[in-house]
């Protein structure tokens, strides 16, 4: 594992979300620097994944805007892995993608079930396997929506250790989850203070 | 680039040909094939076992056929990726919705157009064409496949994520479909042979238009 290679950085300005007619937040900002870590929380349905998929570019605010500098990682409900095929295959071939052996395999008990087709993975496995997904990215800016749903107590204090980590290396971790994330210097930021 | 594309051509085509059962849908070509193969064998039982008359129509009938065994697999083509978030980790990584599409028509013909030309052979059998005939069918195949492919994957990435979407492109693939149709089947009428190259022309025409157009449809259903 090596660490992010540029100065990560994202900023969020003014962002306002909108899904169908309703407006989820607005007047939303904040910073965060390399090694800094914030966590969204907010009840069910408030906007949290929403406002993930707005810092990963992947949806476009309704105002405001987001600047980033380094590459998005983003872990969610779905893990990106061809249900039928065996993990280490459908890890594989984002290995192939991203140019980089597959990473964190061991650490996160992923070993015994590279044979096991993806389909047949508890949800808890899938999240595992998300996580070394994004292992393998070596993104500087790690987008993680719900990263401990379904992780067993061995497995949750494991991804917790994983952003600290990632943090320490300059790296920049921005969890959404209502669950609580054990994290050193971890700031949090609910989007009920900027509801609608 | 070269990596990244040679990675997702390869899960492509692991995926819809069949090799290792992964990535894409999986099925493989076989059932498009089959399907095909049916569609030839049952129309001599349909208008009657007169040899003349099976010759005259046979290659217009191998061309329906081909466009209605391109449709089947309209459904695996894009939507699943979609909805398995593997178009928003792509798009993470910088890797554009057209590449992803283009790779995907490549292989998308790969899975079908191929084997469709080699059913081909055994359907004109059944039909009865002259060596002739069959020469020209097979070129017809060889140039319009491609278009319908290409047709086939974006209106698959169009449809995706709508509700019913997989009857949709199949409805929608039969009308934009008929100019290869027309100038492929018309090929094989006297004089026709002008026909190849506008099959070619209509192919070329959705080669380069579809990755944009599917491209930008995926992106619309992102939102």
């Amino acid at each position: 594992m090596q660490g992010p290679r540029i100065a990560a950085r994202i900023a969020a300005s003014g962002l306002a979300c909108r899904r169908g007619d309703r407006l989820l937040f607005r007047g939303l900002s904040f910073t965060l620097e390399p090694g800094q870590a914030l966590q969204v929380t907010g009840d069910n349905g408030i906007g949290k994944s929403s406002l993930l998929r707005l810092l990963a570019g992947l949806a476009r605010p309704f105002s405001g805007a987001v600047t980033r500098q380094g590459a998005i990682g983003l872990v969610d409900e779905r893990p990106a892995l061809d249900p039928q095929l065996p993990l280490g295959r459908a890890l594989g071939f984002w290995s192939r993608i991203d140019g980089r052996a597959p990473a964190g395999i061991e650490p996160l008990g992923l070993s015994a079930l590279l044979d096991v087709p993806v389909r047949y993975l508890s949800t808890g496995q899938r999240k595992r396997a998300a996580m070394a997904r994004l292992l393998g990215q070596d993104a500087a800016i790690w987008l993680l929506d719900e990263p401990l749903n379904g992780l067993d107590i061995h497995a949750a204090p494991l991804v917790e250790k994983m952003a600290a980590r990632h943090c320490d290396k300059g790296g920049i971790v921005v969890v959404a989850s209502h669950q609580r994330f054990a994290l050193p210097g971890l700031t949090h930021l609910s989007v009920a203070d900027f509801a609608a | 680039m070269i990596r990244v594309l040679g990675a997702l051509l390869r899960r492509d085509i692991s995926g819809l040909i069949g090799i290792g059962r992964g990535g894409v849908g999986g099925g493989g070509p076989v059932l498009p094939i089959l399907f095909f193969l049916a569609v030839a064998t049952i129309y001599p039982f349909a208008v009657g076992a007169d040899a003349r008359l099976l010759a005259q129509t046979g290659g217009g009938v191998i061309w329906v056929a081909a466009l209605l065994a391109a449709i089947l697999p309209l459904d695996r083509l894009v939507e699943p990726d979609l909805e398995r978030g593997l178009f928003d980790q792509w798009a993470l990584r910088g890797i554009s919705e057209e590449w992803v599409i283009a790779i995907r028509i490549l292989s998308h013909w790969l899975s079908f157009g191929p084997p469709l030309m080699l059913a081909a052979l055994l359907a004109s059998a059944l039909l009865g064409l002259s060596a002739q005939t069959l020469g020209t069918v097979e070129l017809g195949l060889l140039a319009g496949t491609p278009g319908l492919a290409a047709l086939g994957v974006a209106v698959a990435a169009l449809t995706a994520g709508l509700r019913g979407g997989a009857a949709l492109a199949g409805l929608l693939v039969i009308p934009l479909g008929v100019p290869l149709l027309i100038f492929g089947a018309g090929s094989l009428s006297a004089g026709g042979e002008s026909g190849l190259a506008l099959t070619a022309a209509v192919s070329l025409v959705l080669l380069a238009l579809s990755p944009f157009a599917g491209g930008a449809a995926v992106r619309a259903a992102r939102d």
